[in-house]
């Protein structure tokens, strides 16, 4: 399997005094769910956005299907991001949210793009929500619409911020159904932040873990590798969830 | 329970062991409660040196920061600007009339009424001189020249930046931190073609059209006066007018008022992308539009009466 996200002696961070990651290089495989675990604020959103090519590292590089990014070049994007807030347009509807990318990126007519649309979030449980605004919507409904966004042009590598976090259980369990069903009927690689570890033993294949201490990954692999491990800190990100 | 918790942790912090003894269980368990973890009585942030001169020193450096972003952003704007007229289909024409709906038309009334007022007061202000003089006449270049030279681009562009400036600046800024910008830019939108560029076009279309609507009705509060108080009909107020007005005073003021649309919009949209830290954040860079833009419609209001005056 070829790897369709690398990074090489990547280092993150807003200052030379404020570095968060120092020197990480990990890899993401065709067709797997990798998911990034850490503790909260240890920069596993900057990391997203610097992998998307928002930020730009302090040092070391990016390489997405093997080539270094950002570059310059206008083209279609390769990728889909849902981020951590949503960040859905607040000025245009749902529907009209999800067909943006679209009406910028094909030439199809209006009602096709329009129906296109509507298939796309009724794959999020959406479609009566089409013609609401994004502030007359739910947290969690956001979220999802912000994931039909982002598959509207169904790229093949999707980047999630936590895709469920402010779900109730069984909406949480739908998203991942769905993420599930994107990575094994499509094919779509997918990179996704995550607390849950339900969500986590679920859907993904591999994972590793930040820590802002060490300011490094401290465990990589399948996530029963993971938990297994014998260090500490991984063990009690494990175990937090445990039913005492 | 502060005192008790302060005076533990001022003890731990030198060093000295201090127990709690023939509490009630309850209460110790909650003095613990608020121990834990022991935090450590926080360090002063470390604070620069302050005065007169440190200030001075510190406000050149935002200022000069400041114009450095707006340097770099007037860089990328021309080189979408580039790109844009290789591709202009990419740019979002299509917000371009509903924007400058609510930029223009929804200003029409604010914008009429104070271009109103101003050309009143300006011919007021001269009714004494002009009768001591019995000058009356001259009341119409006075209002005339005044109006379409420098008045009405003026206070059209003051108040534009007040409505749609900060308006601007506000809409961009909670795109900033809300992360539209960035879903935007991920998505492949450039938000300089998709935001920025049909809010300048929106404004240098509306700007000129309300300056000269408002020229008109100033110099029509201008001739109110002269006939309520200085005996020029409105015939021999237009006659007047039509010899001392040229079209190049007009068309001056309209370039002006070009001018000044872009950099409303400019300062606007740069002051927006550069919001961080939340609403109040994006309060702050609305205020700071408002004022910027003042500062900067002030000085090339000079400029350009310098200029327009050495070629008369
Ligand atoms: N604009 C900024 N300037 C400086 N530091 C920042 C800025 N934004 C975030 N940080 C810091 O960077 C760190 C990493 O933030 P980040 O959002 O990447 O964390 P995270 O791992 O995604 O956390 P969470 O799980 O809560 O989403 C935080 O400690 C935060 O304080
Ligand atoms: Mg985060």
């Amino acid at each position: 399997m070829d790897s369709v996200v690398a990074t090489k002696h990547l280092s993150i961070g807003w200052s030379a005094d404020e570095v968060l990651l120092k020197d990480i290089e990990f890899e993401v495989k065709r067709g797997e769910i990798f998911a990034i675990l850490g503790a909260s604020g240890c920069g596993k959103s900057t990391l997203l956005r610097t992998l998307i090519g928002l930020s730009r590292p302090l040092a070391g590089e990016v390489l997405i299907e093997g080539r270094r990014y950002p570059d310059e070049r206008v083209e279609k994007p390769i990728f889909g991001v849902v981020f951590q807030s949503g960040a859905l347009f607040g000025s245009l509807t749902v529907g009209e949210n999800v067909a943006l990318p679209l009406i910028e990126w094909t030439r199809l007519p209006r009602p096709v793009i329009t129906d296109m649309a509507c298939a796309k979030l009724r794959l999020v449980g959406l479609e009566e929500s089409a013609e609401k605004l994004p502030a007359e919507l739910s947290g969690g409904m956001r979220k999802r619409a912000a994931l039909a966004r982002a598959m509207a042009l169904e790229p093949s590598l999707v980047f999630l911020d936590e895709p469920t976090t402010g779900l109730d259980p069984i909406m949480a369990a739908e998203i991942d159904e769905l993420i599930l069903k994107l990575n094994q009927a499509l094919g779509v690689t997918v990179v996704m932040v995550t607390h849950q570890i339900s969500s986590l033993r679920r859907l993904a294949h591999r994972c590793m873990m930040l820590d802002p201490e060490a300011k490094d990954i401290i465990a990589e692999g399948t996530p029963d590798d993971v938990a297994r491990s014998d260090d500490e800190r991984v063990r009690a990100f494990f175990e937090s969830d445990r039913p005492s | 329970m502060t005192l008790l918790t302060r005076v533990r942790g001022d003890l731990a912090a030198r060093n000295v062991k201090s127990t709690l003894e023939g509490g009630d269980e309850r209460v110790i368990e909650i003095v613990r409660l608020y121990e834990e973890p022991v935090l450590p009585t926080r360090a002063e942030r470390p604070r620069g040196p302050r005065g007169f001169v440190v200030d001075i020193g510190r406000t050149t450096e935002t200022v000069l920061g400041e114009l450095k972003s707006a340097g770099t952003f007037v860089g990328s704007l021309s080189a979408e600007a580039l790109t844009s007229l290789r591709r202009p289909w990419s740019v979002n024409w299509r917000e371009v009339a509903p924007l400058s709906e609510r930029m223009g038309a929804d200003a029409v009334p604010i914008i009429l009424l104070i271009n109103f007022m101003v050309g009143i007061i300006t011919a007021l202000n001269s009714v004494s001189q002009l009768r001591m003089y019995g000058a009356n006449i001259f009341v119409a270049d006075i209002v005339s020249l005044g109006m379409t030279r420098e008045l009405a681009p003026l206070i059209t562009a003051i108040v534009v930046c007040g409505r749609s400036g900060a308006a601007i600046a506000a809409e961009l800024g909670s795109m900033r931190v809300s992360e539209e910008l960035d879903a935007l830019q991920v998505m492949g939108l450039s938000p300089v073609r998709y935001l920025v560029f049909p809010r300048l076009m929106a404004l240098v279309i509306v700007v000129p059209m309300l300056t000269i609507a408002s020229a008109a009705v100033g110099i029509v509060g201008g001739a109110l006066v002269a006939k309520a108080q200085l005996d020029v009909g409105y015939a021999s107020f237009v006659h007047e007018m039509q010899t001392i007005a040229k079209p190049w005073d007009m068309v001056s003021g309209l370039i002006k008022s070009v001018a000044y649309a872009l950099t409303i919009g400019i300062i606007a949209c740069q002051q927006g992308f550069a919001a961080s830290g939340g609403a109040s954040g994006v309060g702050r860079r609305a205020t700071s539009t408002v004022v910027a833009t003042l500062f900067a419609l002030m000085i090339l209001n000079s400029g350009f009466t310098w200029i327009f005056r050495s070629m008369d």
